[in-house]
């Protein structure tokens, strides 16, 4: 199945820049598919159902946001998604460009496109941000047939993004998260998007924790991504994000099973009302 | 025969009063016998299977063994180090290098030493090791025939580090072999040397190597030590220091481990001079059934004076290691500082760690504290890592590293870092 995959890929001396996953010709000539399909998602930890029958579909070239109220499963899900251990799937499936999501570690899962950008990045002394980047860089190109970066070559790339960003690389050098503020944390999230050029992006809470500047240069960053290869789930709790993030599509996530789709419009509706009518106290 | 004293008919005669230590030390040995987990020092280290073995002394034909390539932390680019090697316990001139040496300075092995610096070895040897009370300084002394001889003259600050490599070897149908080698350090007043040991395997042959060092550091003297015992699975290390600081003097030292089936370093350091610091870190990576067992002793005995300890450790598999560090502040230590930590990583739940710090402060103006930690890894970090694209088999090492990275980044002599780094790296990465 891999090799499959990879005999597909661009010219595996190319260095980033390039989508990780090309349609093949065959896929270009039907119409195109659904990039991240969910399905009848049902998953607990341990006894406790979380998602109760999630179904939701996104295309390439599309963010679809997902809104609702603490405990409704947001998390849940984003985690799902990119594999954490620890959720039992009783039902349903989730597929990644036509494969099967879920049988594949985490660390398949980022070859084959998937990113979660996490709403509490994890610190990690002892090892630098370098050193985290060139392994999860090449770690990413190995799975996916393409010719690993050296130090040089890793270097000037991770320069390069750092510049498109306008971030400056001193934080390459430090410890990863690691004495990091808020902000500083969400950008190092945003490069490593970046860097490691994912199908399918899953912004957990990115707004959490920063301040209306810092949201500003997230979002840029977060924008400078989007692209026609590219799909983005946002998971938001407020709308605030929505007006840096704009979404094509808005979903209503409570007790475990969306409630409510709807275009931009709806994040603005939730924002006035709550999401009291989704059972969901206010305050939660 | 099994580990005893009886058989010391290898030794060569030496000088009486040499004699006299020898037979002072077989009659200590016989009367203590080999440590039991009924004597506290030893109780988390059991040296049963120390006595399995048929322990032979190994043949003066070892003397023209090839040891394959020796081992040196100092890059090529750089002046080589002062270097003794030792295949089986002896010591081999011909694979030795010490030329250069400023004037004053003696390194060489134990026994050639008689000759030139009897009176010297004769003041020092056996002041600070006790073999009335420990048995396996008492069998060392007893069964003594070599070892290495280090003499900084006062004042001499040494640019070239002194590496002093030990390595076993043997074949398929060699008895296991047993040596016990003394290390003497005399470091003048206001010397600074960096000291190096490595003890290796040649080959997968059962040896036990029973180290004493006696270390004297003279007034300000700045001593860094650093030893790394890599010998193969099947092998007993079993190494006693014993060091005394005089006024002002310093001691940095560092103790990676390995190797062995069974292991124990223990070190006794006496603050002895006011003013005197003492650094002692270390690390141990250890895995299958090995047994690693770390006993520190910080004697402040004088006042002002520091130490720090940081010890962390990384188990696999079965692997059991023991902290035992004690920290003496004797009456009258006062404005002692004593901080020691030790943190043990472990990788699997059958892993086994018996840690115990202790304290013992006679005088009131004291800052002493002390710490043990136990962990796995962090299963956060290292879903963090698998999302990016990590291996998960890459991403545990990389946190093990990490880990182990606080303690060595602590040994201040760069070269030697680099080279350590890499040799817990290679843990990580085996073969």
């Amino acid at each position: 199945m891999m090799s499959a995959f990879c005999a597909a890929l661009p010219d595996p001396g190319a260095c980033g820049g390039t989508p990780p996953l090309k349609w093949t010709s065959r896929d270009q000539e039907r119409k195109p598919e659904p990039m991240l399909e969910i399905t009848n998602l049902h998953a607990s930890v341990g006894d406790r159902p979380i998602l109760k029958g999630i179904d939701l579909t996104v295309h390439a070239g599309q963010v679809h946001a997902i809104m609702g109220p603490n405990g409704s499963g947001k998390s849940t899900l984003s985690y799902i998604l990119a594999g954490r251990e620890g959720y039992t799937i009783t039902e349903g499936s989730v597929t990644l460009d036509g494969r099967d999501l879920l049988t594949q570690s985490p660390e398949e899962r980022a070859a084959a496109g998937v990113f979660l950008a996490f709403q509490y990045p994890v610190e990690i002394p002892g090892v630098s941000n370098a050193t985290f980047l060139k392994a999860a860089l090449n770690g990413v190109r190995r799975r996916r047939g393409e010719k690993e970066l050296d130090a040089m070559e890793f270097l000037k790339l991770t320069r390069t993004k750092c510049r498109q960003l306008g971030m400056t690389d001193e934080m390459l050098k430090r410890a990863v998260n690691v004495g990091f503020s808020g902000g500083e944390k969400k950008r190092n999230e945003v490069l490593q998007m970046a860097l490691l050029d994912p199908r399918l992006a899953v912004l957990d809470e990115t707004d959490s924790g920063l301040d209306i500047d810092a949201l500003r240069i997230v979002s840029d960053g977060v924008n400078a991504l989007r692209g026609p290869d590219r799909a983005m789930l946002v998971i938001t709790h407020y709308q605030r994000l929505l007006d840096h993030i704009v979404p094509d599509r808005v979903h209503v996530l409570a007790h475990g099973r969306i409630q409510r789709s709807g275009g931009k419009e709806l994040a603005l509706e939730l924002e006035a009302r709550g999401y009291a009518e989704f059972g969901a106290d206010e305050a939660a | 025969m099994t580990l005893n004293a009886e058989d010391h008919s290898h030794l060569t005669p030496g000088p009486p009063w040499l004699e006299a230590l020898r037979t002072e030390g077989r009659c200590h040995f016989a009367q203590l016998g080999l440590p039991t987990p009924r004597q506290e020092a030893w109780r988390f280290t059991n040296l049963a299977p120390l006595t399995q073995p048929r322990w032979q002394i190994a043949p003066p034909a070892s003397a023209a063994l090839n040891p394959g390539p020796l081992p040196s932390v100092v890059p090529a680019d750089h002046p080589p180090s002062y270097r003794l090697v030792f295949v089986n316990g002896y010591w081999r001139p011909d694979l030795s290098s010490t030329s250069g040496m400023p004037n004053g300075m003696v390194l060489t092995g134990l026994a050639a030493a008689l000759i030139d610096h009897a009176d010297l070895i004769e003041a020092h040897l056996g002041r600070l090791a006790r073999a009335d009370t420990q048995a396996l300084v008492a069998l060392n002394t007893g069964l003594l025939a070599s070892g290495a001889l280090l003499v900084l003259p006062p004042g001499l600050m040494l640019e070239r580090p002194v590496e002093v490599v030990m390595i076993g070897t043997g074949g398929e149908s060699d008895p296991p072999l047993a040596w016990h080698p003394r290390l003497l350090v005399v470091a003048g007043a206001g010397s600074r040397a960096t000291l190096i040991e490595h003890h290796l395997s040649q080959t997968h042959h059962q040896n036990c190597a029973n180290l004493v060092t006696e270390l004297f550091l003279g007034a300000g003297a700045q001593m860094r030590h650093y030893k790394t015992q890599r010998e193969n699975p099947a092998s007993f290390h079993l190494a006693t220091t014993s060091g005394r600081l005089d006024r002002d003097a310093s001691y940095e030292g560092f103790l990676l481990t390995t190797g062995g089936r069974l292991s124990r370093n223990e070190v006794r350091l006496v603050l002895d001079g006011s003013g005197a610091t003492a650094t002692l870190n270390g690390a141990y990576l250890v895995r299958g059934q090995q047994h690693c067992d770390t006993t520190t002793l910080i004697d402040h005995a004088t006042p002002g004076g520091t130490s720090s300890q940081l010890f962390k450790g990384v188990l696999d598999d079965e692997a059991w290691a023991v902290f035992q560090g004690r920290v003496l502040v004797r009456p009258g230590a006062q404005r002692t500082d004593g901080q020691q930590l030790h943190r043990a990583l472990l990788l699997s739940d059958r892993a086994r760690i018996d840690a115990k710090p202790e304290l013992e402060i006679h005088a009131d103006d004291v800052k002493c504290g002390h710490g043990a930690t136990v962990g796995d890894l962090d299963d956060d970090a290292l879903f963090y890592l698998r999302a990016r694209g990590i291996d998960r088999d890459a991403a545990r090492s990389l946190l093990i590293a990490a880990f182990i990275t606080e303690t060595i980044a602590r040994i201040t002599d760069p070269v030697v870092a680099a080279a350590f780094e890499s040799l817990a790296d290679g843990w990580l990465t085996p073969g």
